[in-house]
């Protein structure tokens, strides 16, 4: 059966559509997309993201009128399943303000919007999204957030990186996160949220591929499962 | 009933926004600021009799995210808003 996927879409979301494109070119078929609306996700999927943007303009928080919306009951119903979701950028901070993820994202330590490509190591590539990754490699792909310093207490941090649940770092400071940190994973292994954006370096004319193993991670682990 | 919430950010957690209005004012020449810490604050007009319970519950299920910010709860009186 063909792989399913969706890509949710809120008001103000702006790399729904990057992030549905960059789906079918790995997964070679189109992604569902969802609008944050409904109540309930198309049935039998096998992956979710939450793409980048600025969801209702950043009010409150970042993040924090996204994870209140009617079709967020029904992510965390899937998360709980199993399914395995993408938080990116925005849809990190979505995914922490629902506690599907320990921590928040606050404002950059610099003040600044940061908008460039970064390299970052892999940390762990014995999750279900960087499997095609070597742990240790560095990789490189775009960040584009001005609320992207991770922020969680020592305990909580320490359990992160002793569960193997930190995905990606940065392999140089970027925006002021504690312990470097870019890209963490759920306790069971089946939820990641990143600032940075694998769906804008799925092929080198894009100014780089490194993006494309974390989709094709995802899909191999669904073949071999 | 006339509801104030004042959310900060908890004791430690770095505030980037504090910090530069801190230099700002010292570039404008204020000696004497020893910190700046910037909140947030949410006035409620709420039906007379609405719980501390309920309160307490939107400021904890959205109004403050409890990972990094605290907040106070107060309840003004009728002559501030006459």
């Amino acid at each position: 059966m063909a792989f399913r996927a969706a890509v949710i879409t809120f008001p103000g979301s702006n790399c729904d559509r990057d992030m549905a494109v960059a789906l079918e070119k790995v997964l070679g078929v189109p992604a569902i997309r969802v609008w944050h609306g409904i109540a309930d996700l198309p049935d039998g999927l096998d992956f979710i993201a939450l793409p980048g943007g600025f969801s209702y303009g950043d009010y409150l928080r970042s993040g924090a009128m996204a994870a209140r919306s009617p079709i967020m009951q029904a992510v965390v119903n899937a998360a709980e399943r199993g399914v395995p979701v993408l938080g990116v950028c925005n849809g990190f901070q979505v995914l922490t303000e629902a506690s599907l993820l320990p921590g928040a994202l606050m404002r950059n330590g610099s003040q600044n919007f940061i908008c460039r490509t970064v390299p970052l190591t892999v940390e762990n590539n014995q999750s279900l999204f960087t499997s095609a990754y070597e742990t240790g490699e560095v990789v490189r792909i775009p960040v584009a957030h001005h609320d992207g310093n991770f922020f969680a207490d020592d305990a909580t941090l320490d359990r992160l990186e002793g569960e193997g649940r930190v995905a990606f770092r940065y392999a140089e400071p970027c925006n002021g996160s504690c312990r470097d940190i870019a890209g963490i994973l759920n306790a069971q292994g089946n939820v990641l949220g990143m600032m940075p954006h694998p769906e804008r370096a799925i092929e080198d004319v894009l100014g780089s591929s490194d993006g494309r193993a974390l989709f094709e991670s995802v899909v191999g682990g669904l073949i071999t499962a | 009933m006339k509801v104030r919430v004042l959310v900060r950010l908890k004791p430690g957690v770095l505030d980037p926004q504090g910090r530069a209005v801190h230099h700002a004012l010292e570039g404008l020449g204020f000696s004497g600021v020893e910190d700046v810490r910037i909140g947030r604050v949410i006035e409620m007009d709420l039906a007379g009799g609405t719980s501390n319970e309920a309160i307490d519950e939107m400021c904890r299920k959205l109004l403050a995210n409890m990972v990094i910010e605290d907040y106070a709860v107060e309840k003004l009186g009728e002559a501030e808003h006459a």
